[in-house]
């Protein structure tokens, strides 16, 4: 009697913890970040995992989505080369999430999203905006605006504000983001009669200057167009300041970080760069978002990429709410559709390419702070 | 000309700076033939140890400087004589190769503890010492860059007369002519190599606060590259010779930068690496080196 019932009562408990466990899977829907947040940009993976984090706990507060709450899984990436590839493969196989969020750097969002397309789990880029991250796949979205658009957005910028018409362009060869942005940037600088006197390049991790910028300053330009990352933005600055360069200096979202200040320090005063929103832009949806993101991290006031993070995430859950299900192709197809949805760093209406247009912000570092000068409508 | 002279200056101050930590390299391999790879990673602690020292000093004075300097020095000897007590000596009796291989150990384990006590995130490093912009008729000279060059020059001068006006430097010498032979006549070899560890380590250090405070944003792996642009410098004037480090250093300051500043800039580390083939093609044992001669 004892012998029959031992191994029953092991079947039953079997059962009762894969009903369990189905339970479980059944309550969440996971969803996979990839994010530098330690290493070389790791203000930008940080601001957008902030943002991310926000609207996850924003969305399950409101009760989920489809009945279900939202499990966001992170893994850093370390701002290295190779290691979004690994994680992506990771989060897609083992911990079998149903969406990948990812990157704020271009260069490794185009490491996962052949992952992803493969695999056939949606991809939303929250800031990488270099045109061919997109052209990946069928699969990879993005809710910013492209550098095509960013590089012309400067290109008029130069032209028409600063009254720029012999330019510097200083590129960083081993990003695509960099060398994607330069290119949209000068065709469109030369074809409004511009001049682009000068291009010079670096390399990631590079912290000297000097020999490029004596060289930029001995062609006599107007300005000079930074298009890279924060860190060595802030070094350019610095550099090109003590080699007696005094025309404006002018970069991409690459530059939104507080170290830019922090590196840079009075070098980086009255330097512009484009970016995506600007909490001073006084409309609702930025005021209780900048609100919601003060109360939850210490009165530390967000950033573009904080933003573009928040949207990443309510894009998504709202092409989950569409389809009606977290099956890839459902999802794929309801982020597609995605019109008019309206987010914290605008309205967001993929097009057929997959990405968002939206309008770009011109700031000015003033006094150690970021300062809205203008906004410029696509 | 200007330009050309502007260039040259930037050159200079690289050079002075690779210079510092090749003839880490250098002594090294000319005490012990090998080379010791976790080198690059002593300079990335001194500018760690430079960052907060000068945290806690005045800004912008030159004693705070020098403070700020001397504690990274003394700091990082210390680091590189234990590396070398604790780490390479229980092997140094084995085959070379096996110290190598500890060394390339050595220099991640820095790397990634260095990521885990002082994190990831790049930071800036203290103006410690006051900083100028002179121009002298359109030529830009930042006091920066004469530190550098200065200090670097000090430096190499003082380690000139230590290796060859002391008692130790005379010790280090034969120890690189002759181990053995050294013992033999009353050296004691453990004495002579924990100083030249010391003594190379010291003056990575110096070269880290100096690279961070030309380039102030310092981060746990910020050594690798200027490390293995300075190993390149110490093959390139003949690694174990402590002049042809100096001046490998020099010609690849001055290579980078020449390349950097013209149209070529995206091939600069191809072309500074293409001299290195073709000075080795012609003088295998580098510039200044010569297969038997005294090392060190």
């Amino acid at each position: 009697m004892f012998r029959l019932l031992r191994p029953l009562s092991g079947a039953v408990a079997a059962a009762a913890a894969l009903s369990a466990s189905n339970v479980f899977s059944q309550e969440t829907i996971k969803i996979g970040e990839y994010a530098s947040l330690t290493g070389k940009e790791a203000a930008f993976g940080q601001s957008s995992h902030k943002g991310t984090l926000l609207a996850v706990e924003e969305v399950n507060a409101a009760g989920g989505v489809l009945g279900r709450k939202l499990e966001l899984i992170t893994e850093d990436n370390q701002s290295k080369q190779g290691e979004s590839a690994t994680i992506v493969k990771k989060l897609i196989s083992r911990d079998k999430v149903v969406g990948i969020l990812g990157e704020v750097a271009s260069m490794r969002s185009l490491e996962a999203a052949p992952i992803c397309q493969a695999y056939r789990v949606p991809m939303v880029s929250p800031s990488s905006t270099n045109p061919k991250v997109t052209e990946i796949g069928s699969y990879i979205f993005r809710v910013c605006f492209t550098d095509r658009f960013q590089g012309h957005v400067l290109a008029k910028f130069a032209k028409d504000t600063l009254k720029i018409r012999r330019v510097a362009v200083l590129t960083s060869v081993s990003s695509a983001y960099s060398v994607g942005l330069a290119r949209h940037f000068d065709e469109r600088f030369a074809a409004d009669g511009g001049v682009v006197a000068v291009e010079q390049k670096y390399t990631e991790g590079d912290k000297d200057f000097n020999a490029q910028l004596t060289a930029i300053k001995a062609a006599g330009v107007e300005g000079v167009f930074v298009p890279g990352y924060y860190t060595e933005a802030a070094l350019i600055c610095k550099q090109a300041r003590e080699l007696g360069i005094a025309v404006p200096l002018f970069g991409g979202d690459g530059w939104e970080a507080p170290e830019l200040v922090e590196i840079g320090g009075a070098a980086v005063e009255g330097t512009y760069y484009t970016t995506h929103y600007s909490p001073q832009v006084d409309v609702p949806a930025v005021r209780s978002f900048v609100a919601k993101f003060q109360a939850r991290f210490g009165g530390e006031t967000p950033d573009a990429m904080a933003a573009l993070g928040f949207d990443s995430v309510e894009v998504m859950a709202d092409a989950f709410r569409r389809a009606g299900s977290v099956e890839g192709p459902a999802v794929r197809d309801a982020l597609a559709a995605t019109r008019d949805f309206e987010g914290v760093t605008g309205t967001t209406t993929m097009d057929r390419e997959r990405n968002a247009s939206k309008a770009a912000f011109v700031i000015m570092v003033k006094d150690g702070r970021f300062a809205f000068v203008q906004s410029i409508a696509p | 000309m200007t330009e050309f002279l502007q260039q040259l200056l930037n050159g200079l101050s690289l050079g002075a700076i690779y210079a510092l930590i090749a003839l880490g390299y250098t002594m090294v391999y000319g005490v012990l033939r090998f080379i010791n790879f976790a080198h690059s990673d002593v300079f990335m602690v001194g500018a760690f140890i430079g960052y907060f020292a000068g945290r806690h000093l005045p800004q912008g004075s030159v004693t705070s400087g020098l403070m700020a300097l001397a504690c990274a020095m003394a700091g990082c000897a210390v680091l590189g004589i234990a590396i070398e007590r604790l780490v390479y000596r229980p092997l140094r009796a084995g085959p070379t190769l096996n110290v190598l291989i500890t060394a390339i150990g050595m220099s991640l384990f820095l790397e990634y503890t260095g990521q885990l006590v002082f994190g990831a995130t790049p930071r800036a490093f203290p103006p410690i010492f006051p900083t100028r912009v002179i121009a002298l008729h359109g030529l830009i000279v930042s006091t920066n860059q004469v530190i550098v060059i200065v200090v670097a020059f000090v430096l190499m001068v003082a380690l000139e007369f230590t290796v060859h006006r002391t008692k130790i430097g005379t010790a280090m010498r034969a120890v690189a002519l002759n181990p053995k032979a050294a013992q033999l006549v009353g050296i004691n070899i453990d004495v002579v190599i924990s100083f030249t560890f010391g003594l190379g380590s010291a003056l990575a250090a110096a070269g880290g606060v100096l690279y961070a405070l030309n380039y102030p944003s310092i981060d746990p792996l910020m050594g690798v590259v200027p490390g293995l642009k300075a190993f390149v410098a110490a093959v390139l004037g003949g690694v174990g010779n402590i002049p042809g480090a100096a001046l490998g250093a020099l010609i690849l300051g001055m290579v980078e930068t020449f390349v950097d500043g013209s149209r070529w800039s995206t091939y600069k580390d191809a072309i500074a690496f293409a001299t290195l083939i073709g000075i080795l093609l012609f003088r295998p044992a580098g510039l200044l080196g010569r297969f038997t001669a005294e090392k060190v």
